[in-house]
């Protein structure tokens, strides 16, 4: 039982990183139909930034500058690269679609091979003020990091939920999600919910990625980034138009996961490791059931 | 050019069958080029061809159907692996114990594409249902699942540490180093594979061109251009996505085959999910739903690697693995994926279109000569010799008309 509360805690801290990258992945998706495959590589570079700032500006500055340059490395992408897309000619709505998505894959063939240069085959690491401490309730036992990480997505989720649905922005964005045609009509100017919706994606993957490398992770490695990778079932078992999508399939996918590592020993008939395929299988499970995930828009169309 | 007509005409009908004058050209050309090349080129091509193989059928899904796919990697496992497993007779690699069927390679190469076919199909619920970007998240499990399954699945796949590819042999005759030589030159190992990849390569492209010019492919491009239109009319939409992921992953389960051919050797853990970004790449790269820009679009972006490494001590920006710089692997990574977000930029419809537009204004320029009965001054057309030296006859229309 103590086993089972432990690594329901661990999972759920685990799964709160994810929804924090899946949200910017869905509302990225929203603003600007883009599924961006380089966000991966966005978090890379946040982290990056702040392990390289750590021993000379200190943990906070380092952080703050760290967000702030992967915010405005998203607007800029936003901005440079995928608004100037949607102006070309000879190339059809799905064509456009895939364009769009394969760009992403080239963005992040570009940053991740940089950044892997970059961190060479060593270990950064980031240097949390918490360290690797871990906090200890009767037999069950969390990391500081993993703890805060908690917290802090908390926070951020329900804050960004309450502005989803209240702030000005928020409703903009989701009137042109609705229908961008009508929207324009009515004042809304798309590029500014656009690049916003961007500039908070970028900010939300670099404060994953402080806690994605903190323990019980060594440090910052390249393969961060395949850990982050799981964000993209959970935001598409959620529902890829979804902000709840992205919380419930984040979390479903850090507990998951950490099941089946955790009870890896009763599961060593599937094979050793199965606990990196195992995001995948849920999403694969769900969608097969609905195509549109848990709490996507379904479209239909009667024939 | 006695007959000014007549040479425009003839310039206008070459125009309009130039594939048809240059394919048995260019067939021609790339079966005599083993007997001119070094080893490294012939391993070079041979990679291209496997490529080119893989890259039509993931265009044919991706550019013809619009469905996203990142599962083209495992696809690859599949035909690559269950070759070496069809083919090599059960071995040892150290105290592990390697299962192989012994078949002949032919057999064996046949019944890859039909494996990989078959994974295709048990994941048809999926991929018929998906449309575009969630097939492609989807896809991505296909990848990482299949990863693990098949790094599980030792006594087939040889685990983590992969097993080797058994020869290949057509009749009789091995694709290994023999000491045959044909008017004078050695006939080894990649010489044969250059064409056998050939005459792949010729067979997978007839086939999309036929697929693509025939109902099942019209019926494709209408799932794409209007899912409801298509269905309206009668396509079977569900029915298409999933054959053409079908055909999309046997046209990947020769590539995987041909891959290990050309390596040597293969493990599970090669076919990551960089390798499926790397074919998303090629077809961008050529054009999306063009047979032939896949074909150029392979050949970019599979040999660029390979001659960056072979020729990495003499180009002064690269480095040596390990010293800090940047090495020929990375900066192929930097010059491809630069180079997809550049064509997406400026030219989405990649070199396909590129060569589309090229061919449409010579075709134009040419019909233009002919209908005002002009000679075509001197080979380069339309410009501003000709212009001078026939200017009382040339109309305004004609002069500004371009080359």
């Amino acid at each position: 039982m103590t086993t089972f509360v432990s690594l329901l805690v661990n999972g759920i801290s685990q799964g709160a990183v994810y929804a924090l990258i899946a949200l910017g992945f869905v509302i990225i998706f929203k603003a600007s139909e883009v599924l961006n495959f380089a966000h991966g590589s966005m978090l890379l570079l946040g982290a990056y930034v702040i392990a390289r700032l750590v021993p000379s500006v200190g943990f906070a500055a380092a952080v703050a500058i760290g967000v702030a340059s992967t915010a405005l490395l998203a607007v800029l992408l936003e901005r440079l690269l995928f608004s100037r897309v949607g102006r070309n000619k000879g190339l059809g709505g799905h064509g456009q679609v895939a364009a769009l998505t394969i760009m992403t894959l080239g963005l992040d063939i570009v940053i991740v091979t940089d950044m892997a240069r970059r961190i060479g085959s060593g270990v950064l690491s980031l240097d949390q003020p918490w360290g690797s401490g871990a906090f200890s309730f009767g037999d069950v036992a969390i990391t500081y990091n993993r703890l805060i990480a908690i917290a802090t997505a908390a926070v951020l989720i329900l804050a960004f939920l309450a502005a989803f649905r209240f702030s000005g922005w928020g409703v903009a964005l989701r009137a042109s999600a609705e229908d961008a045609e009508t929207a324009a009509l009515m004042g809304i100017r798309r590029w500014q919910v656009s690049a916003l919706a961007w500039l908070l994606a970028g900010a939300l993957a670099a404060v994953a990625a402080v806690f994605l490398t903190g323990s019980p992770t060594p440090g910052l490695e390249p393969s961060i980034r395949t850990v982050a990778f799981a964000a993209f079932p959970a935001a598409i078992l959620g529902g890829l138009d979804s902000t709840t999508g992205a919380l419930v399939g984040g979390l479903i996918v850090g507990v998951v996961e950490a099941m089946a590592a955790g009870y890896s020993s009763h599961l060593d008939f599937l094979g050793g490791g199965f606990g990196a395929a195992v995001p995948y299988i849920v999403m694969l499970v769900i969608l097969l059931a609905r195509p549109a995930g848990l709490f996507g828009t379904r479209e239909l169309a009667r024939v | 050019m006695s007959d000014p007509r007549s040479a425009g005409g003839l310039r206008a009908a070459l125009a309009g069958r130039l594939p048809l004058v240059a394919l048995p050209v260019l067939l021609l050309l790339l079966a005599a080029l083993p007997f001119y090349l070094d080893e490294f080129w012939l391993r070079v091509g041979f990679a291209i061809f496997a490529a080119v193989i893989g890259a039509i059928g993931l265009t044919i899904l991706v550019g013809i159907t619009g469905q996203l796919s990142l599962g083209h990697a495992f696809f690859l496992a599949v035909g690559a692996i269950s070759y070496c497993w069809l083919a090599s007779e059960p071995s040892k690699l150290g105290s592990r114990h390697l299962d192989g069927l012994g078949l002949p390679p032919l057999v064996a190469m046949v019944l890859a594409v039909l494996i990989s076919g078959i994974a295709g199909l048990v994941f048809s619920p999926v991929a018929g249902r998906l449309r575009g970007i969630y097939l492609g998240i989807a896809s991505l499990g296909l990848v990482f699942v299949g990863q693990h399954v098949l790094n599980s699945a030792t006594p087939l796949t040889g685990g983590y540490n992969g097993r080797r590819t058994p020869d290949f042999e057509l009749f009789g005759l091995k694709f290994n180093d023999g000491g045959t030589a044909v008017l004078g030159i050695p006939f080894n190992r990649f010489e044969r594979l250059w064409y056998l990849g050939l005459v792949l390569v010729a067979l997978a492209a007839w086939f999309a061109y036929g697929l693509l010019r025939s109902r099942p492919g019209r019926a494709l491009r209408a799932v794409r251009d209007g899912e409801i239109a298509a269905a309206v009319t009668g396509v079977d939409v569900t029915g298409y996505r999933a054959r053409a992921f079908l055909v999309s992953s046997m046209y990947a389960g020769l590539a995987g085959v041909l891959y290990a051919l050309s390596i040597g050797s293969v493990a599970p853990e090669s076919f990551t999910v960089e390798v499926s970004i790397q074919y998303l790449a090629i077809i961008l790269l050529g054009g999306l739903g063009s047979v032939g820009g896949a074909m150029a679009g392979a050949a970019f972006v599979i040999a660029l690697p390979m001659l960056l490494e072979q020729y990495s001590e003499n180009l002064p920006f690269l480095s040596e693995p390990g010293s800090g710089g940047v090495t020929y692997s990375e900066a192929a990574k930097y010059a491809y994926g630069a180079a997809v977000v550049l064509f997406v930029l400026f030219q989405p419809r990649g070199l396909a279109g590129i060569a589309y537009s090229l061919v449409a204004r010579r075709r134009g320029a040419a019909l233009r000569r002919q209908r005002d009965g002009r000679p075509p001054g001197g080979d380069s057309g339309a410009d501003g010799a000709s212009v001078t030296t026939t200017v009382s006859a040339s109309t305004p229309a004609s002069a500004a008309s371009p080359g």
